[in-house]
């Protein structure tokens, strides 16, 4: 591809030559040819001061190292990050960091995904020379889930910068000059009620902002990572599980600049725990008389298959917004395949969305759950109050079908459904409401399986399986899908992708649609294309 | 009142005036011929006045020595919104006094050459950036800018020309780093005292990121005089390439420590043993420090015909920085005395960029150590190395001024570190 000269520059970073577009900094650059130039200040979402002064790189006859976080990229330029006189800088500078440093790797929450601790193994000298007694801040509160360890602090400032730049609630600043700088909050509540407070943990390169909820929770390397989705509001913003002992550990923003650029709110962040509740449907059950007795899912689907093909009267269903695409296209299909019937859902909504002014495109959104546009996309309608109660009581006594997926039918006693002709309840979780079901299947939440969701407007976007679901769960569209098909003839879809494409067949905005189209990032609905004559 | 010290050899252009409180208002200025400077201005037409700073050679007296015609010339030719010229009178280098009195007692003199500045370079607004501790000058020079704007030379329609230029006098706060030109203009626009990242040049981007030149204050008390009297005139002092007077501000062991407005070429020694009056009764030279505490020593071998101006202490290893010179005899505990001033740089620092938030004060920690008989002589390397590690690889200056007596110290007195670190033996008490 031919590059017009005036809007890009072609510069050579360690003997590679690379293309960037003009305005381009060295530091960016080199990413773009896989060179990483440590770095503590510079942030991709935020302003660069240049003051850690470890991105120092040798551009030929320059006088100076620069800093190339700040240094714009320029033609012909021959930059060096590994030669010595870089090398041997960056060395001085970590030695800097390392003078006052505690050395309490040990003990540190950061350990380990510390990039004090990488840079310095990386380039770092092998012994430090300092001799003299270290300075000492001690620990400080900073409010919220935000723990201050001072002695760790490198002083990037990039806590400042987010709260003054993202969060636009300038909380922290620092106090005193030289080597007494120090991070500190303007009054004792620190960045308590701050909404969006907890990325600043996120962005702290080594262990002075921790987590209060993690703290010692975990070490770093025991965790696996699991990109996701965050479940707690239309947003979608991307994020990645951190799981350990089938648990998850807490949730990380994931970067996605379409969506929620590198930060998550505290609301979100905080509402990791549910998918780890322990009470779960362990097996698919049967009505036997009074009782409900454990089955196997040949017995269970080979029962239910007969009591669907005998089903009369008009079907009601309940859906949940937590509930994938794929879970959702699969109640669909079968609620169709049984001659139609009334899909609603119902859902929390806040008072007020909570925006991140220095990011607009992400907000904590009104609605508190992740697929509200992707049930509206397949025709259910929503019910109920902002408490999520309520709008289904004609359900209660309803006497045809009554099938419930996912919804916790919170405000039902023991009696829901007892009338119904047949009743099934699809859950990951048995409440008293589903007691007088005639089958309760065991689902997986989003947290064990593959699926996608549809986000406020109109993104898919996927999410993979972090927890190990119990052993007899099984994905509500492959136990929905099987159904529909003993009703049509033919299989179920049989993996995810191919239960996103029966969605993207009844879901004229998921056209064009697929796993690999979504990707890792996701991918927008288009906007349905009108029908003719219409 | 007489100005405490002066000498036959001064040639007293800017310090004209000093100890006179006459020249404090704005009569016995103008009865000096004060204000003619910035009336020819206004005739001769802002080319002309850069053109004529060019002439004159004049270079900035800050420190840097940066010829000040060429600064003004990068200034937007093209004015595209508000222009800002700053006066730098945080003058705040250990050794340095020369701006104090220039405030005190000739404040008109600042301000005629801070209005001509601006008027060259299209700029409406100039700030005087007061040092907060200079309480007296402080006071001085806001009755003076009082003074200007009820006569109608500041302000509005400037002596009928149609110029307009506002000067404010702003105090600082008490930090030495406010006397870097860009963490001047943060201080003034009200954040933190930080250096900025260059690029942007202030004369591009400056303050209120507008284009801005600053100005140190002697630098701008020489322009009424050559505007007036033309480039080629200040050029009849000093050397081709580093001409006018400037004023030393001596202190030390001499007999006699002051300000001397003296051409600039000036020999040390005959600034030293005439001038000042030599040293005390039985003692000898050991070191001196041209410029300010942020230049290299000088050991007493390398005074030996050494001409005080831009170059030729250049050549001798060290800088003329703003001709601070601080002399010290054969009393002296050079180690002590290195410590200190690194210790006022570990004061000082901003704490910004890591090398020196961290290296000032590693470097006090060492000498303190070396200080009192506890050093290794593996402390003098590892100094030296963070000196290195120190310079060339923060954001201003202040780093490597505080690397560089140590390691200038160590190369010419190794002895005397040595004889601490061996002994636990000063030499020098002072």
């Amino acid at each position: 591809m031919e590059n017009s000269p005036t809007t890009t520059v072609t510069l050579t970073i360690d003997g590679r030559e690379v293309t960037v577009p003009k305005g381009t900094t060295l530091l960016q650059a080199a990413q773009t040819i896989g060179i990483e130039v440590p770095h503590y200040c510079y942030h991709p979402g935020l302003t660069a001061p240049a003051q850690c002064r470890l991105c120092l790189v040798e551009v030929e006859g320059a006088p100076k190292l620069a800093a190339s976080c700040v240094t714009e990229a320029g033609e012909g330029q021959v930059v060096r990050t590994q030669s010595e006189p870089a090398t041997e800088m960056r060395r001085g500078v970590l030695e800097f960091y390392l003078a006052n440093h505690p050395l309490d790797c040990p003990i540190c929450d950061q350990s380990g995904e510390c990039k004090l601790q990488d840079y310095v193994h990386a380039e770092g000298r092998e012994h430090g020379r300092s001799r003299e007694p270290k300075r000492v801040f001690g620990r400080d509160d900073f409010g919220g889930d935000v723990l201050f360890y001072g002695d760790r602090c490198v002083m990037c400032t990039r806590c400042v910068r987010f709260m003054n730049e993202k969060a636009q609630d300038p909380r922290l600043t620092v106090v005193e000059r030289g080597n007494r700088s120090i991070i500190d909050t303007f009054f004792a509540e620190g960045v308590e009620g701050s909404p969006y407070s907890g990325n600043i943990v996120d962005i702290c390169p080594v262990g002075a902002l921790v987590s209060k909820d993690f703290l010692h929770k975990a070490r770093a390397w025991d965790l696996d990572h699991t990109p996701s989705i965050c479940p707690n509001c239309s947003q979608g913003c991307n994020i990645d599980l951190h799981t350990r002992d089938n648990l998850i550990q807490r949730m990380k923003p994931r970067d996605n600049p379409e969506v929620n650029e590198h930060w998550i709110c505290d609301y979100g962040r905080a509402r990791y725990e549910w998918p780890n509740r322990p009470d779960r449907i362990e097996a698919p059950f049967v009505r036997q008389g009074d009782g409900q007795v454990a089955a196997s899912w040949e017995d269970a689907l080979e029962a239910l298959d007969a009591r669907l093909s005998a089903a009369q009267g008009p079907v009601r269903a309940v859906a949940s917004p937590f509930a994938a695409n794929e879970d959702l296209a699969g109640l669909a299909i079968l609620v169709d395949a049984l001659g139609g019937g009334e899909i609603v859902f119902r859902s929390s909504r806040a008072e007020a969305e909570i925006p991140l002014p220095g990011f607009e495109t992400l907000a904590r959104r009104r609605d508190l759950v992740p697929n509200r546009k992707g049930a509206e996309l397949f025709g259910m309608t929503r019910v109920g109050g902002d408490d999520a109660t309520g709008g289904i009581e004609a359900l209660e006594n309803h006497e045809g079908t009554v099938i419930v997926l996912g919804d916790d039918l919170a405000e039902f006693g023991a009696s829901f459904g007892a009338h119904a002709g047949l009743y099934v309840y699809l859950g990951s979780h048995a409440p008293s409401a589903s007691t007088s079901a005639s089958f309760v299947l065991p689902i997986t939440t989003f947290a064990e399986q593959e699926g996608t969701f549809t986000n406020h407007v109109g993104r898919v976007q996927r999410f993979w399986p972090a927890l190990r679901a119990p052993e007899l769960a099984r994905p509500a569209w492959a136990i929905l899908g099987r159904l529909a098909g003993g009703l049509r003839g033919g299989a179920g879809p049989s993996a995810p992708d191919e239960a996103f494409l029966h969605a993207a067949e009844i879901v004229p905005e998921f056209e064009g649609l697929t796993y690999d189209v979504i990707g890792a990032g996701g991918a927008a609905t288009r906007e349905p294309a009108a029908l003719p004559g219409s | 009142m007489a100005y405490p010290y002066t000498h036959e050899k001064e040639v007293r252009l800017l310090s004209r005036g000093w100890g006179d409180p006459a020249t404090r208002t704005l009569a016995g200025w103008q009865a000096m011929g004060g204000y003619e400077g910035l009336r020819a201005a206004l005739e001769l037409g802002r080319e002309k006045v850069i053109d004529e700073v060019k002439a004159s050679g004049l270079r900035g007296r800050g420190g840097a020595g940066f010829p000040t015609g060429v600064k003004w010339s990068f200034m937007p030719k093209e004015k595209k919104g508000v222009h800002y010229l700053c006066c730098n009178a945080d003058e705040s280098e250990p050794g340095t006094f020369k701006d104090r009195e220039l405030l005190r007692w000739t404040p008109h003199q600042v301000i005629e050459g801070c209005l001509i500045a601006a008027y060259a370079m299209q700029a409406e607004h100039a700030y005087i950036y007061c040092r907060g501790e200079f309480f007296e000058a402080n006071q001085v020079i806001a009755r003076a800018v009082e003074e200007a704007y009820e006569a109608g030379l500041a302000g509005e329609n400037i002596l009928g020309s149609g110029v307009s230029i506002d000067v404010t006098v702003h105090q600082g706060a008490g930090a030495y780093i406010c006397g870097e030109e860009t963490a001047l203009m943060n201080s003034l626009e009200g954040r933190r005292g930080l250096p900025r990242v260059k690029p942007p040049f202030p004369a591009a981007a400056g303050l209120f990121r507008r284009p801005t030149t600053i100005n140190n204050v002697e630098t701008l008390c020489a322009v009424p005089h050559i505007v007036k009297n033309g480039g080629a005139w200040y050029r009849q002092w000093g050397s081709e390439k580093s001409p006018g007077t400037k004023i030393f501000c001596v202190s030390g062991h001499v007999v006699r420590p002051g300000n001397y407005e003296l051409p600039l070429g000036f020999p040390l020694e005959s600034l030293i043993h005439d001038v000042c009056g030599g040293f005390r009764e039985g003692r000898r030279l050991k070191a001196v420090i041209p410029g300010g505490s942020s230049v290299p020593i000088l050991s007493a071998a390398e005074c030996v015909d050494c001409a005080l101006d831009y170059e030729g202490v250049v050549e001798k290893g060290s800088m003329l920085g703003c001709a601070s010179v601080i002399v010290m005899d054969d009393s002296t505990n050079i180690v002590k005395q290195v410590r200190r001033m690194v210790d006022f740089y570990a004061h000082e620092s901003c704490g910004q960029c890591t090398p020196c938030r961290e290296g000032t004060t590693w470097l006090s920690r060492i000498l303190v150590r070396i200080e009192s008989g506890r050093g290794t002589e593996e402390d003098l390397q590892t100094l030296l190395d963070l000196g290195r590690q120190m310079t060339g690889t923060t954001i201003c200056v202040l780093s490597d001024s505080a690397a560089a007596p140590v390691a200038s110290s160590i190369e010419k007195f190794r002895d005397d570190y040595l004889a601490l670190i061996r002994r636990g033996e000063a030499v020098g008490a002072n």
